[in-house]
């Protein structure tokens, strides 16, 4: 009995893991987006909530995005709903790419982050920039760009032997 | 060609409209939703600050806690540099020591004689100190700022100093009931009236968004004065937000740049309490 416990709990913290795994990233004051070191960062967030809502949406909920979005705006003093409508145009693209995808490819989901992380990105910068009269570093977000493209598959690689073992203990 | 189109839509109107069944709500609606709120909060309404108030307090608590691990972490790793480094920082703290106690001397004599000066023209500097725990202090490339555990319940008000041991560090610029925001000195849109010692000139120590700052409003010679000798920056009192004479940084020759910058006495990084500080000068006449 208490090893069936255990089991259902394991099973439901590894669905929930992704959700988790986004509001500790947005409290944590490890922030992977703003290193501190010349010429390297990258969004891991973004990264996150590509893959698990490209892959299913209900592992990663809309709301929780949302809500995971404002947490953001208020811990790095960004106006609030700026990250919020960031995470949830990566969810869009997602569910676009989901819907026209048969056979889902590595290469494509690959460029297909680049080009939403550079439409997301811009949007970000133009609106933190034009109206809200952020100084925005451009160069920055291009890097950024760059590094959370470069780093995909490796976290492509983690979360793919992640959700191996969700989906086996779901059909457990 | 209609198909193909009629595909792009199918899929588009699927990508925002539909919800699964685990999903409250859909994509649109959450994406207008966070639009409402963009524009909500660029309007000063009464409503909206608290809610953002409310915001504030639930999120800073929870990033204290979450942080938690991560910080003795990282505390940890401090501790164990500063044990390695033990015996160097002894030899050189003893040399220190003894150039400071021969400071301390002439320092003692300055202080008695301003505190006459002061009685003569019949002014006294009041100040109060709060003690405040620094809950978060996550860089962001857009504000350089910590989260203090003392708010508007504590008489924390907009604008007071705060202070690292006897270095400032920054002013707040965001007040909740339990909590409160700072803005540092490093941050691009801090700008502090600052003197300029022995020289006795007046500027402005802007921010840079990294870990130094810069002086502004100054005339052209000051540039090639501030190369012979070594000056330090203190706050300046003017416009009446910080007590005068706070020490913020020393003046040195940037390698890379070569031009002048404040290098700040305080480590932003390590700040782990800070007293908030508010004055009132007091004048008999």
């Amino acid at each position: 009995m208490s090893s069936l416990n255990k089991d259902t709990f394991l099973r439901s913290l590894l669905f929930y893991f992704p959700t988790l795994i986004l509001f500790l990233s947005v409290l944590n004051e490890i922030d992977l987006n703003y290193l501190n070191i010349e010429y390297f960062s990258f969004n891991f967030v973004y990264i996150l909530i590509f893959y698990w809502t490209l892959k299913n949406a209900n592992y990663l909920g809309y709301g929780s995005i949302f809500i995971s979005g404002l947490i953001n705006d208020v811990v790095i003093g960004t106006p609030i709903g700026i990250s919020s409508f960031c995470f949830l145009l990566i969810c869009a693209v997602t569910a676009y790419l989901r819907n026209i995808t048969i056979t889902p490819h590595f290469i494509n989901d690959w460029i297909s982050l680049l080009f939403t992380i550079l439409l997301v990105n811009s949007i970000q910068a133009l609106a933190l920039d034009l109206i809200f009269s952020f100084e925005v570093n451009y160069m920055k977000y291009f890097i950024n760009t760059g590094f959370t493209f470069i780093f995909y598959p490796l976290f492509l690689f983690i979360f793919d032997s992640l959700e191996r073992k969700i989906k086996i203990k779901k059909n457990d | 060609m209609a198909s193909s189109r009629d595909d792009f839509v199918i899929a588009i109107r699927s990508a925002f409209l539909k919800k699964s069944y685990q999903q409250k709500f859909s994509l649109l609606t959450l994406i207008f939703l966070s639009l409402i709120i963009i524009v909500l909060g660029s309007f000063n309404l009464k409503a909206i600050q608290l809610f953002k108030v409310g915001i504030n307090e639930v999120v800073y608590r929870s990033s204290f806690i979450v942080s938690v691990p991560e910080n003795y972490i990282k505390k940890l790793n401090l501790q164990f540099t500063e044990h390695m480094e033990l015996f160097d920082n002894y030899k050189k703290n003893e040399i220190l020591l003894n150039d400071l106690k021969k400071k301390k001397l002439s320092n003692d004599f300055l202080e008695l004689e301003n505190k006459k000066l002061r009685e003569l023209i019949n002014e006294s500097i009041q100040s109060k100190d709060i003690y405040a725990k620094v809950l978060v202090d996550r860089d962001s490339p857009y504000l350089k700022s910590i989260i203090l555990n003392k708010g508007s319940k504590d008489k924390v008000k907009l604008g007071m100093a705060i202070v690292d041991d006897i270095y400032l560090v920054g002013k707040v610029i965001e007040v909740n009931y339990t909590n409160s925001r700072v803005l540092l000195l490093s941050d691009l849109n801090s700008k502090i009236p600052v003197l300029l010692e022995p020289k006795d000139v007046h500027a402005v120590v802007s921010g840079t968004g990294k870990n130094y700052g810069v002086i502004e409003y100054t005339k052209d010679e000051y540039d090639q004065e501030a190369d012979e000798s070594e000056t330090i920056v203190y706050t300046s009192g003017y416009g009446g937000l910080f007590k005068p004479g706070l020490p913020i940084g020393k003046i040195i020759k940037d390698k890379n740049s070569k031009k002048n910058i404040v290098n700040f006495f305080s480590d932003f990084r390590q700040l782990d309490y800070v007293k908030i500080v508010s004055y009132v000068v007091e004048s008999k006449y």
